[in-house]
């Protein structure tokens, strides 16, 4: 039986598919994830600075509650598994694009995965600046805002870029999942001809696809931040 | 002039509190080069961040050519530090900005035209001697040199004081002194005070005229480095001065000689073999226990430590012989074992 889904005839079938709807797949995976990648990363990137700036010792010092508010609110999204996540935003979804299924509706509960994801994230690499570096800037005069701008994210952007590709494979994957209420992509074809029609081989090249997606998506980023980190001696 | 007047800090730390300055007085003149020396844990790092308010003083005042530091509102604050501005052990450069765009990070904050700074940087880069560092990044650079990029960017905002927190721990003796040597020629091209916080005598020595000895969170000895180096009073500052404990008995075989201290401050005591001299013309032969020879402005300051034979009369002599010498200051040492 398992020879009958990979028969010649199976990926005679699959290749045709591949040739009608991959392409336009693979377009509608990428423009989620990048239009999910940037909401999150604007939502997110703030949200990040806030923990780091409003922490204890931090350039904009916040009252406590605040901090505690949104690292209560950043815990809880986080710990919402994403297909639950994805169907508790169906009345968002409809609020905000009209519908609650479809491409662009996705893009909504991915969202709102990701930025508290992208937060943390932001969070770990402003961590990571020499605190030397920022009473340098505050010797000089550097106001809090300056310090952020011009100090705090200058200095990570290489951290920023790894952690922002971590981010970009993450809600990748999540948009994979987003299938099932009818976001489109490569995981929609995959759920479609794989899971409901026994198409194994669709499925399977479905995958390597967004494997591939992956790769170079990671690839970019790592280039990226490595060539950006003027801290690296020999390039 | 900058006067600091009964400053004291307290931190609060889980297992309580902390008194890192007590009552802190000083005042530091136009155009000096001021040497703030401690060991570490002294209240060093404390005190010189509570001259531009990065940490903020407990109790007292810091007043600046009149402007009392800490009334200052933060936006006033913010564009008083442009006038007081400080280099660091570490360097502290903006890793990812080339060397010309660290130098311009402060005129840029300031609000300066961006072609203006850039001209500026490149007349600081020819002052600290890097002008073909432009474009380099910080890590491309040796730790002097990083510290030169730090110097230059400190004196881009035309500062009228120059904090330096121990920013010569981390370099070479040879590197070290060539930072000093150029602290000290901003200094006099530039009229700017200078405030030097170290933990390192010869720092101190190299190019400080006035120092305050910290310990504790107190001040315990100020005044001229020559005075303190001749003659120090308190017991940090004959620690720093004689590191290797010039008045521990150094073998007990001797405990039965009486040890003065000969200090000389000068040329002329330099020039005199006054040991040698002593032994020809009265008689006594003194034995030397340790000797110590430095180079304070130019002149030359030394301190032996001699162990008198015979009794009290010999010792007497001895004294009244060398205190015929001029520029000498003797001491007997009173034996402690």
């Amino acid at each position: 039986m398992v020879e009958s889904f990979f028969s010649a005839e199976a990926w005679q079938t699959a290749w045709e598919i591949v040739k009608s709807e991959f392409l336009f797949g693979l377009w509608e995976t990428f423009y989620v994830t990048v239009v999910s990648t940037l909401f999150s990363l604007v939502i997110g990137l703030p949200l990040g600075v806030l923990l780091v700036a409003g922490d204890k010792g931090g350039v904009l010092h916040m009252p406590s509650w605040v901090l505690h508010t949104l690292n209560v609110i950043i815990n809880l999204l986080r710990s919402v598994p994403f297909l639950l996540l994805m169907i508790m935003a169906f009345p968002l979804a409809r609020v905000i694009v009209g519908t609650a299924v479809g491409t662009t509706a996705s893009i909504v509960p991915l969202v709102i995965a990701a930025f508290p994801f992208v937060a943390r994230l932001v969070e770990t690499s402003l961590r990571e600046v020499n605190p030397n570096i920022i009473e340098a800037a505050q010797s000089m005069g550097a106001s809090p805002f300056e310090i952020i701008t011009k100090v705090m994210i200058p200095e990570s952007v290489p951290s920023l870029i790894s952690n922002v590709t971590i981010a970009i494979t993450t809600i990748l994957g999540y948009s994979a999942m987003s299938g099932i209420i009818g976001g489109g992509g490569l995981g929609k074809i995959a759920i479609n001809y794989g899971y409901y029609r026994y198409k194994y081989v669709v499925m399977l090249l479905a995958v390597v696809v967004l494997v591939l997606l992956v790769q170079v998506f990671q690839s970019i980023g790592t280039h990226l931040a490595v060539k950006l980190d003027k801290r690296l001696k020999n390039k | 002039m900058i006067e600091i007047r009964g400053l004291s800090k307290t931190f609060t730390t889980a297992d309580g509190t902390v008194e890192a300055l007590k009552n802190v007085n000083l005042t530091i003149n136009n155009g000096e080069i001021y040497g703030i020396i401690g060991m570490s844990g002294a209240g060093k790092s404390t005190l010189v961040r509570c001259i531009n308010m990065l940490e903020c003083p407990t109790e007292g005042s810091v007043i600046i050519d009149g402007v009392d530091m800490g009334a200052l509102t933060p936006k006033q604050l913010r564009k008083e530090r442009r006038g007081i501005t400080m280099i660091f052990q570490g360097f502290n450069l903006l890793m990812q900005r080339t060397c010309l765009k660290n130098i311009c990070f402060p005129l840029e904050l300031a609000g300066m035209k961006k072609s203006d700074a850039e001209r500026r940087a490149r007349e600081l880069l020819e002052i600290v001697g890097l002008p073909d560092k432009a474009g380099a990044y910080p890590v491309q650079l040796s730790g002097g040199q990083q510290q030169r990029i730090a110097i230059a960017r400190a004196l881009a905002t035309d500062p009228k004081v120059l904090l330096c927190d121990e920013a010569t721990s981390a370099l070479d003796p040879k590197t070290t002194h060539s930072i000093l040597q150029l602290i000290k020629e901003i200094n006099i091209k530039l009229g700017i005070t200078v405030i030097v916080i170290t933990h390192q005598m010869s720092v101190v020595e190299e190019i400080c005229s006035k120092v305050a000895i910290l310990d504790g969170g107190e001040v315990v000895e100020e005044g001229n480095v020559k005075d303190i180096f001749s003659a120090p009073k308190s017991d940090a500052a004959k620690r720093l001065v004689f590191p290797e404990g010039f008045d521990a008995p150094v073998v007990d075989s001797f405990s039965d000689e009486h040890r003065i201290r000969v200090v000389y401050n000068g040329a002329d005591a330099a020039g005199t073999p006054m040991i040698a001299k002593m032994a020809v013309d009265i008689g006594i032969c003194a034995n030397i226990m340790a000797a110590s020879t430095k180079t304070i402005g130019g002149m030359a300051y030394g301190n032996i430590l001699l162990g008198i034979p015979g009794g009290r009369d010999e010792v007497e002599k001895a004294k009244a012989y060398l205190k015929s010498v001029p520029d000498i200051v003797i001491e007997e040492v009173k034996d402690n074992g």
